[in-house]
């Protein structure tokens, strides 16, 4: 029963699969966010106090979405390849890293962009703010410690113990605008209770956020690949494979 | 339906449409940066495979 489970430590089997999923997983992202767009821009009304600036809503939760799942990703994996010391899971850290921090900048850029007209600044010292601020050093502490040793293996392992370290700061970034009092607005659709945003304003972006996170996984396949044939150059079934290539 | 109205965002333009152009432009890094990454380690492959034929750049 657990073969699939064990099969996700072996890296041949996992290079595979990456290749043949990545390409399904970004043809599913094309349509969630091309259904999003048309929705989000042409199709949903404007809201009734921001009007059309509330459309900015639809690129930048998204983001900042992504930005907190890829960390939890990111210090899942460091903490698997940690604990049942498997390699892959320093692969897919790794893999995830740069990901994760381009949607980190996506959402502070895009959030400053939409603070302008709301708040009338680009940037305050906001504690939604500043904690999605942190979370992109942490994205470039993980990124610079990996590249900072010699030996690959202890920059892996120092990078892993800083993102898991540094995953108390999800929560942090999530729950700002409840624990403290923040410009920002409160959660709009990951929260308890239904969402704050009628059915024509919410599915557009329901669709983008299943859009980027199958955008996400597409782009984790294609890095992961990539991370493998790094990692695993001296492999058997590398120098097999590389004679079809 | 895309007239003069919808490209002026009821005046928010300015941050609407950057914001969008800003994503399209995250998103491409990421899809071309991930493509380069692999390519990149493919050729790297590739070379580390021929030396193991060939003998060559082996201690």
């Amino acid at each position: 029963m657990w073969t699939w489970f064990y099969k996700l430590a072996s890296p041949p089997y996992v290079y595979g699969v990456a290749a043949a999923l990545a390409p399904w997983f970004l043809g599913g992202a094309a349509l969630a966010m091309g259904y999003g767009l048309v929705a989000g821009l042409a199709i949903a009304p404007p809201d009734y106090q921001q009007g059309q600036a509330f459309r900015m809503i639809y690129v930048h939760v998204p983001g900042a979405l992504l930005s907190l799942t890829v960390y939890t990703v990111m210090a899942t994996a460091s903490a698997v390849a940690l604990i049942w010391r498997i390699k892959l899971g320093h692969a897919v850290s790794a893999a995830s890293a740069p990901i994760g921090a381009s949607f980190t900048i996506l959402a502070l850029v895009t959030g400053s962009l939409w603070g302008r007209p709301m708040w009338g600044t680009y940037w305050a010292w906001d504690p939604r703010l500043t904690s999605e601020l942190i979370l992109l050093f942490l994205y470039a502490g993980v990124m610079s410690l990996r590249l900072a040793f010699e030996d690959p293996s202890r920059g892996d392992r120092a990078a892993a113990l800083l993102a898991i370290v540094g995953v108390v700061n999800v929560p942090i970034v999530h729950f700002s605008v409840v624990w403290w009092n923040s410009l920002h607005q409160g959660a709009t659709i990951v929260k308890l209770g239904a969402p704050s945003m009628p059915g024509s304003m919410l599915w557009p972006l329901l669709s983008m956020w299943l859009g980027f996170m199958l955008f996400f996984a597409a782009v984790l396949c294609i890095r992961l690949q990539g991370e493998v044939l790094n990692r695993e150059r001296q492999a058997t079934w590398i120098r097999e494979a590389v004679k079809s290539w | 339906m895309v007239n003069g109205s919808f490209w002026a965002m009821g005046g928010y333009a300015r941050y609407v449409w950057p914001c969008f152009a800003f994503a399209c432009v995250v998103l491409a890094w990421n899809l071309w940066s991930a493509r380069r990454f692999r390519v990149a380690a493919q050729l790297r492959a590739r070379r580390a495979a021929e030396m193991a034929t060939t003998g060559v750049g082996e201690s």
